[in-house]
């Protein structure tokens, strides 16, 4: 979230757009009631009327995977009707930036599209820059290559008619939902987004949620108290495994990966350190080598020094284009190219797209270590149905794990908040905490590495040193380490720090190897005044429920970032009755400012308030994304449609398409009429791992079902609660069938396509009779900036059993 | 009596999350029961004497063509003048005087079951068909009588449910009432001067459950 969970209750217009937050984060609705109660409006759009719709003031049904389409409708409507915040899309977007000459779109292509490799040659997408290295801009946007009379002209083409034929969302439906969002492109009014894997599962998920960045920032909804991009993440922690990097293609605090072509640490920094030249651009990212230093120093302490370049060749590198994501470590696995796998906390065999796959490839590996509080699809996949445990090489070894009221530690939340958790009770029988246990696996490994192996340096050099006096695991420690130190005894300005001491905040660290820190942005959250993800006061001065001394948010416990933009060129609030931030007597009140320099208007020391972008403005063009500068609606792999209406490129261009004998999708064929969508319920958790043992949650949602329109259990003869078959070309479900007017067939034009809706919470394993996995039926395909898998939106056919 | 405590049950602000229905079962100590699917996310199927509350959904078409799913957080309305106490001798059946709560104490099983149902306006007393003893909600009598609130609403998140004292409840009542009727003219308080748990609808209260205002 670039907002947190209470500042929803500051919104004026909550749009809940691929999510439903009612059943899968009740608390949210919280907040959302704050708002309802002050005459802030709710929307609903899904393809299913759901807890959400059940709620919203206004509902509004699409088919899955048209987003794009009923968002770029939504981009035309703000602009042809000049609903703008023109002041804040002057000053503080992209609009006013001129295009290269090189810059095109042809029927649903960018330029610089290469079809035998898949991808654009980005630097087609370049921005005009001056002499100096200045981009030129147009403040009156009328210049026809600059941003805004480009992006006019790309929506052109998102007429209501058509985007209606697409969606299947009816146009007065269309123009109620543009009509209530786009009313909040006002000083005084904030629009806001709740968005999940609704959006984010897809070939264009990326693309979903950047088409909104346009919609928040044409209206000026982006910094602001009751506004911003909000995602809410699908596991509680899942926001600070992100940020601790827990993916192959970042490093802690959002560092990219090195690759094997930056050999060097200086070769490194230069790629991960962008430049401006213009004086009013923070660009704060130029602050890059000082995070990737301090990082070395975390990992190798003493061994890290200037003369080896503090450890970076000891760092892990990609090979050039190389991607570890989750479709191609199956994939890789299935080919029997992975020996072992750690299952840590998770249930690949029921949460993996083309789960069928998933279960094939598990059977290729030598040992698997299933890590979890109890057993699950994946531990046991050798006894699932259909498999002969004597065909299986797989040795697979069971380690129980704390749950998380079994131990101490932080926990994010999406709203960036860190929480400090209290243990409440020890974890029963063998049970050990997740750190606990990667103490011990790590020592193993040292030990081994000690008696010979290839490279060793990394492993044995590490600063190893996070156990407390009786050798376990010490959250604190690791808290510590991950704040950062004072590596000796140093003056900044005019004040002193002593070695050892925790470094107060990350403007505070160093590029020379004087500091430590295991995750930049996590710097100020464990320091010298104390593990300030314990605090619990509840003070609220501003009103807007910013709880600033409950927790800690990252950064620098800024509770909404981009808060300059709260604010006009003179610093007053553009809505002074929610006063995120203000310039008074020469500072910031109000909220954590992004950094302290004066208002933009300031001749001399004025700043551009989008500090993390290079050019200190956010961008309605986008030029870094593998995909477009520009979102695009194309059809998800697998379609009811036999054409994209919007242009001859039926699907996203930059998609990798998997071939193996397992990678099976089929669009457009009799044999799989029926759109496909999965979702979770209130009751279960993810996979139901933590939720199916639980007898009062499995009372409630004992088994799977399908939700099917009337219209279709007619056309099928299919009754309420009938046992029926769910299948895709790549499996069969057997579900309940639950006969619903909450979904409708979509009226296409002259096509009528159907669309059913499973949860993905249940497994063959427990209970006895409640099912299989949905994603036995979903595609590994994924989007191309993420490799997310397309499991929102793919192609069924539904009989009875 | 007309003091004591109330709870409203706003259904406009329901999300059908079941927090309260678990609440109840783990409050309560009860089991969850082997249910099935039966073409609805309605489970268990029926109050039991092992279920004290269940959330019933209820979807359909409006006469505008457009669907409508209403929730209904259903358990002892906790009358004034309660019907079940009519086949009721020798206090099998009691209402406390200062809270207001009418529970079941273990010589229900003495009671003519069917009599005790049909003394009921909204079906809920249960049986346990081993003990014959009769169970329903019992307002979590231990919980405020010790300075709490039922466990229902203290796990709901939206503020669909609030418990006060009864005067208190009602007035919230008549002005959440107002309000809805603006957009919901059919908005109203179901049965509230003979009631303790009272439930706002916004239409038809047919159209949530079909005890929901009375058999």
């Amino acid at each position: 979230m670039t907002n947190h969970w209470i500042d929803l209750k500051n919104s004026d217009c909550i749009l809940v757009m691929g999510s439903n937050a009612a059943a899968n984060h009740p608390i949210s609705m919280k907040w959302v009631q704050r708002a309802r109660d002050k005459g802030g409006i709710l929307i609903s759009v899904d393809p299913r009327f759901t807890q959400t719709a059940a709620r919203a003031d206004i509902y509004a049904p699409l088919r899955s995977g048209t987003d794009i389409a009923f968002l770029g409708g939504m981009i035309k409507y703000i602009l042809d009707n000049n609903k703008y915040f023109k002041d804040y899309v002057v000053n503080y977007t992209n609009a006013t930036f001129l295009l290269g000459d090189k810059f095109k779109f042809e029927d649903g292509l960018f330029a610089g599209y290469d079809p035998k490799t898949k991808k654009y040659d980005k630097s087609l997408w370049a921005l005009k820059k001056d002499e100096k290295g200045v981009p030129e801009r147009d403040m009156t946007m009328e210049n026809p290559r600059c941003v805004l009379q480009l992006l006019k002209q790309h929506y052109s083409r998102y007429t209501l008619e058509k985007v209606s034929e697409i969606t299947g969302t009816p146009k007065e439906d269309l123009v109620k939902v543009y009509e209530a969002y786009a009313a909040t492109g006002v000083k005084d009014k904030a629009g806001t987004i709740m968005y999940a894997m609704g959006w984010t599962q897809h070939t264009v998920g990326v693309q979903n949620i950047r088409a909104m960045c346009l919609v928040q920032l044409l209206l000026g909804n982006m910094g602001i108290a009751g506004g911003g991009v909000n995602a809410l993440r699908g596991e509680s922690n899942v926001q600070g495994s992100t940020d601790q990097a827990l993916l192959f293609h970042i490093l802690p605090g959002y560092l990219r990966t090195p690759t094997v072509n930056l050999a060097n640490l200086e070769s490194y920094l230069k790629v991960v350190t962008p430049k401006s030249v213009d004086p009013k651009s923070v660009n704060w990212w130029q602050n890059a080598p000082k995070y990737v230093v301090s990082l070395l120093k975390s990992f190798w302490g003493e061994k890290a020094t200037k003369e080896n370049q503090f450890g970076y060749g000891w760092l892990p590198k990609l090979d050039i284009g190389q991607n570890c994501s989750w479709l191609n470590l199956f994939d890789a696995m299935y080919a029997g190219k992975i020996k072992g796998f750690f299952a840590w906390g998770q249930n690949p065999a029921c949460s993996g797209a083309n789960a069928n796959k998933v279960r094939q490839a598990l059977g290729k590996l030598d040992w698997l270590v299933n890590v979890n509080i109890f057993d699950n699809e994946t531990g046991s996949f050798c006894k699932a149905p259909g498999a002969d445990p004597k065909k299986i090489k797989t040795e697979v070894f069971m380690l129980p794990c704390a749950a998380s009221v079994e131990k101490e530690g932080s926990i994010s939340n999406s709203g960036r908040w860190a929480q400090w958790r209290y243990k409440a009770v020890d974890a029963p029988g063998q049970a050990k905490p997740d750190g606990d246990i990667v103490v011990e696996l790590m020592n193993k490994i040292r030990d081994l590495y000690k008696k010979g192996g290839k490279f060793p340096e990394p492993i044995l050099s590490l600063k190893w040193d996070y156990v407390d006096q009786k050798g376990h695991f010490d959250a604190h420690k690791v808290a510590k380490e991950v704040n950062g130190y004072f590596l000796k005894d140093v003056k900044i300005g005019d004040k002193e720090y002593k070695k050892g001491e925790l470094v107060p905040a990350f403007p505070l660290l160093q590029a020379d190897g004087s500091t430590s820190c295991g995750n930049w942005i996590y710097c100020q959250s464990y320091n010298q005044q104390g593990n300030n993800m314990a605090r619990r006061k509840k003070d609220d001065p501003t009103g807007l429920g910013l709880y600033s001394q409950w927790a800690w948010a990252w950064p620098v416990n800024r509770r909404i970032i981009y808060n300059r933009a709260a604010v006009d060129l003179d610093g007053n609030p553009w809505n002074p009755a929610r006063p995120l931030l203000k310039w008074a007597e020469g500072k910031w009140v109000g909220d954590v400012p992004d950094g302290p320099a004066p208002p933009m208007s300031d001749p001399k020391a004025g700043k551009y308030p989008f500090i993390m972008k290079p050019d200190g403005v956010a961008s309605i063009f986008g030029p870094g994304l593998a995909d477009g500068p520009f979102p695009e609606h194309y059809e998800p792999l697998e379609c009811p449609v036999p054409k994209n209406i919007m242009s001859g490129q039926f699907v996203n261009p930059t998609i990798k398409i998997f071939t193996g004998e397992m990678d099976k999708h089929l669009t457009c064929d009799p044999r799989f009429p029926f759109v496909g969508t999965t979702y979770r319920v209130t009751e279960h958790w993810q996979t139901g791992i933590m939720t199916r043992w639980q007898s009062w949650l499995i009372e409630a949602h004992p088994q799977m079902f399908v939700e099917i329109s009337e219209e279709l259990a007619q056309l099928r003869g299919i009754k309420n609660g009938e046992k029926v078959k769910v299948s895709s070309a790549r499996g069969e479900v057997e579900c309940v069938a639950i006969v619903t007017t909450r979904f409708r067939p979509f009226k296409m034009g002259e096509l009528t396509v159907h669309q059913v809706g499973m949860p993905w919470c249940f497994g063959w394993m427990v209970p006895k009779d409640g099912g299989e996995s949905a994603n036995l039926l979903t595609p590994n395909v994924g989007d191309p900036n993420t490799m997310i898998p397309e499991s929102k939106a793919f192609m069924v056919n539904i009989t009875k059993a | 009596m007309s003091e004591g405590y109330s709870i409203l049950v706003d259904t406009s602000k329901c999300t059908a999350c079941r927090g309260c229905q678990i609440a109840c079962k783990q409050w309560n100590g009860l089991p969850g029961t082997a249910t099935k699917n039966v073409g609805s996310f309605e489970n268990p199927q029926d109050l039991s004497y092992q279920t004290y509350k269940i959330v019933r959904f209820s979807d359909g078409k409006n006469g505008d063509g457009k669907a409508y799913w209403n929730f209904f957080s259903e358990q002892c309305r906790h009358c004034l003048s309660p019907g079940c106490m009519a086949a009721a001798e020798n206090d099998e059946i009691v209402q406390d005087e200062k809270t207001g709560a009418v529970l079941y104490t273990p010589a229900t099983k003495k009671l003519d079951f069917k009599a005790t149902l049909e003394g009921c306006p909204y079906n809920i007393p249960r049986q346990d068909p081993k003990t014959k003893q009769m169970f329903k909600c019992t307002l979590c009598f231990e919980r405020i009588t010790n300075g709490m609130i039922p466990a229902c609403v203290k796990s709901c998140p939206t503020g669909a449910m609030q418990f006060g004292e009864r005067d208190k409840i009602l007035e919230m009542a008549k002005k959440r009432v107002e309000e809805l009727k603006k957009k919901f003219p059919k908005a109203q308080a179901i049965n509230p001067d003979d009631v303790r748990v009272i439930y706002l609808v916004t239409d038809d209260p047919k159209k949530y459950w079909k005890y929901a205002a009375g058999k």
